[in-house]
């Protein structure tokens, strides 16, 4: 008898595979509300993710001063401490990720859609003049101080291009997302905490049994991993359905135009939902971090193509898609390596991937937020 | 800034001035031109020898000839590839590394692994069996639009990459060594040492491509490409039978990723499956991208940068791939089409020569 047939294994498997899967559908989220409202797929939205990650880290180290330990004796926190350090990490990583997300459609997005402002021109004429710096010198003080010097014109001569206000095709938007994502991960890795290295988040959290149900242990984290997704998307769900903003979002991913014409501040509610996208990749970076207790700077990049795997096969603009399509994909991914070994986990996916698109072209729930078509 | 701006307007009537004078030339005259100038491509491999350009092409770090085959012409053949698929048939492929991968393995297996072909008789081979895989994924997932075409490619780029990686009969992680290299042509020949007979072959290979390319571009099929890019519905309500074209397109642009791989393969006489990473099919994307789309001059100038540029700047190694991810921000954001956009046909075929710099921008 195969040992996957082995009923513990089986709900191991599947206690594991919801936790991962919480991870994908929380990181889902974030592309399928941008896919919904932009049409683009916010291709950086996973560099938001592991900057999520290493603020959770830095909020833990630097704030709280939890020390690092070497060997499994982690200064474990319990009671009150523990749920306050734990919502600290928690909102630490929410902010600074929805501040990135919000920061990265202002500079990389904004301006191509043909409506730049002050603070993309000069955040960019900031980087134009960093990047010339350092083809003469390379010195990062010095390459600051030319940067900081070079910002003023530049960003005035930005700013007036912005004023053409061309909208750029639909690629464009795309290589931008890809630049920016390469950008972000890269200077993480040169300047982030323990620079290109694997790092180890501390613990604060002691990682025992909380049940046993079916012949399997259940460890604490897993369920607050998985409750803490589904709270988040019920409160994001209800933020979409119930609120004025919530509805500026629908009515833009349904039609644009109208809905500028009707009164609906477009660029507004894009900011919105970049920063939704990013407190939902924050709040799962930090569910990251305590499960797998491990960052790295690349760390975005692999998670991120899953996450979007995962809204796809939800259907893409649809965040009961998401969740449903994270969940599958993380139980899938299980069930497939426990089945045919660990290396061919990824293949699994897209396979299942590509045999959902083959019945359902725009995945199991189809899209609802956003257009049937383009 | 004005300034700049006024020497930007000069560099283009500078340009509308040279092209007039090219049109006006005799025959001969322009022959001879051509003539030059594919043979300067060919000396290449000595430009950096040339007092003045040769401190700007020179590659600290790396053997300036090696970067020009190994890199350059490398990018140029696949993003002369991808162009077909992304750029003029509007097709988002996010895996082309897995056609590139197919046509490198295909070489290794034939001419080491399993075999002991010769090279050359292994080079169609792959070229086809990269033809084929492009209409076996193709097939079922043209049919999908956009950016659920993206992920799908995405995934088949992973799964040639990983099983690859698990497969003993394709020398699993350890790869696939002692690869046959290309026949010897007289005097010149292919070497461990040498990368410039690679070089000569390589930019064969890409004039014989630019040359079926763009056959292909001017003709019925090519127009349907560029109708399906601009709008499918319209396309496929004209008349044109859009999922046919499509498959075209993803099959010969896999049939050009084939044979880089290929040429990638007898050039390095080892390949393994951590040459063919997901993040090259985004620096290939990049490079049409950033070229500029549909335009086939784009193309190969946006393959020749995201190349040689890394290699130029080597001595900030630490940070190129930082400003490589800047550059791309802003070539987007100031230049949304691409370095050199495609040209744009307008209703009236006779346009003035003054309206050039309108139709540049």
């Amino acid at each position: 008898m195969p040992d996957w047939l082995i009923v513990r294994t089986f709900w191991d498997l599947t206690v594991t595979g919801l936790a991962l899967g919480s991870i994908y559908a929380l990181v889902a989220l974030g592309y399928t509300l941008v896919y919904g409202v932009l049409r683009l797929i916010n291709f950086a939205h996973s560099e938001i993710f592991m900057v999520g990650t290493f603020s959770a880290l830095i909020a833990s180290t630097q704030f709280l001063n939890i020390p690092m330990l070497e060997d499994g004796n982690y200064p474990y926190r319990t009671g009150g401490t523990l749920v306050l350090f734990l919502v600290f990490i928690l909102f630490a990583a929410m902010f600074i990720s929805g501040v990135g997300a919000v920061a990265l459609e202002r500079i990389a997005y904004r301006p191509l859609r043909g409506n730049g402002d002050a603070f993309g021109a000069i955040v960019l004429a900031f980087l134009t003049a960093f990047v010339v710096g350092l083809i003469f010198v390379n010195e990062t003080k010095a390459n600051l101080i030319i940067a900081c010097v070079g910002t003023a014109p530049i960003s005035y001569s930005y700013l007036r291009f912005f004023k053409r206000g061309k909208k750029a095709p639909r690629l464009a938007f795309l290589i931008s997302a890809i630049g920016a994502s390469t950008a972000i991960a890269e200077a993480v890795g040169i300047w982030g905490p323990n620079s290109r290295e694997q790092y180890q988040t501390p613990r604060i959290l002691e990682k025992k049994v909380l049940f046993s149900a079916l012949g399997t242990d259940v460890r604490v984290d897993y369920v607050i991993v998985i409750v803490g997704a589904l709270l988040m998307m019920i409160a994001l769900t209800l933020f979409v359905n119930k609120t004025k903003l919530g509805r500026g979002v629908r009515a833009v991913a349904q039609d644009a135009e109208t809905a500028r014409i009707l009164g609906v501040n477009v660029d507004l509610i894009i900011v919105v939902t970049f920063a939704l996208g990013g407190v939902m990749a924050g709040g799962a970076a930090m569910l990251f971090t305590m499960v797998y207790d491990q960052s790295r700077f690349n760390i975005g990049f692999v998670l991120g193509v899953k996450s979007f795997t995962a809204a796809v096969l939800g259907g893409i603009g649809n965040l009961k898609g998401a969740l449903l399509g994270g969940f599958m994909l993380g139980l899938v991914e299980n069930y497939g390596s426990a089945l045919f070994g660990g290396q061919w986990k990824d293949v699994i996916a897209f396979v299942v991937l590509l045999l959902v698109l083959m019945v359902r072209p725009t995945g199991i729930l189809g899209e609802s937020l956003g257009r049937a078509r383009v | 800034m004005s300034q700049l701006l006024n020497l930007w307007k000069r560099f283009h009537s500078l340009k509308a001035d040279v092209q007039v004078r090219w049109k006006s030339m005799s025959r001969v005259q322009r022959l001879s031109g051509y003539v030059l100038a594919v043979l300067t491509l060919y000396l290449a491999p000595w430009w950096p020898k040339i007092p003045g350009i040769g401190w700007l092409v020179n590659t600290p770090g790396t053997q300036f000839s090696t970067v020009l085959n190994d890199q350059v012409i490398i990018f140029v053949l696949v993003a002369l590839g991808l162009n077909v698929v992304v750029g003029l048939a509007g097709l988002l492929d996010l895996g082309y590394v897995g056609f590139y991968a197919v046509g490198a393995y295909v070489v290794g297996v034939l001419t080491s692994q399993h075999a002991s072909l010769p090279w050359i008789v292994a080079l169609p081979i792959a070229v086809l069996v990269s033809m084929l895989v492009g209409v076996i994924l193709g097939t079922p997932t043209l049919r999908l639009r956009g950016d659920y075409l993206a992920i799908v490619t995405l995934g088949f780029g992973e799964i040639i990459r990983i099983s690859a990686k698990n497969l003993d009969w394709l020398g699993a992680s350890r790869g696939i060594s002692d690869i046959g290299k290309p026949p010897s042509i007289g005097p010149l020949k292919f070497g461990v040492l040498d990368p410039k007979p690679y070089y000569w072959l390589g930019l064969t290979l890409v004039f014989l491509v630019v040359f079926c390319l763009y056959r292909l571009e001017e003709s019925r099929v090519g127009r349907a490409w560029t109708a399906i890019r601009e709008d499918e519905d319209a396309a496929e309500l004209m008349g044109v039978n859009t999922f046919k074209f499509k498959l075209w397109a993803f099959a010969i642009g896999a049939a050009v990723g084939g044979l880089a791989g290929a040429h990638y393969a007898g050039k390095v006489g080892f390949i393994s499956p951590d040459n063919f990473p997901l993040q090259l099919s985004i620096l290939f994307l990049a490079a049409v991208v950033l070229g500029g789309s549909g335009n086939m001059t784009g193309a190969i100038l946006g393959g020749v940068m995201v190349a040689w540029l890394p290699e130029r700047f080597r001595n900030f190694t630490d940070k190129r791939v930082l400003v490589f991810g800047i550059a791309l921000v802003l070539v987007m954001v100031f230049r949304p089409e691409g370095l050199l956009p495609r040209r744009v046909r307008t209703k009236s075929p006779m346009k003035p020569a003054s309206d050039g710099q309108e139709v540049a921008q």
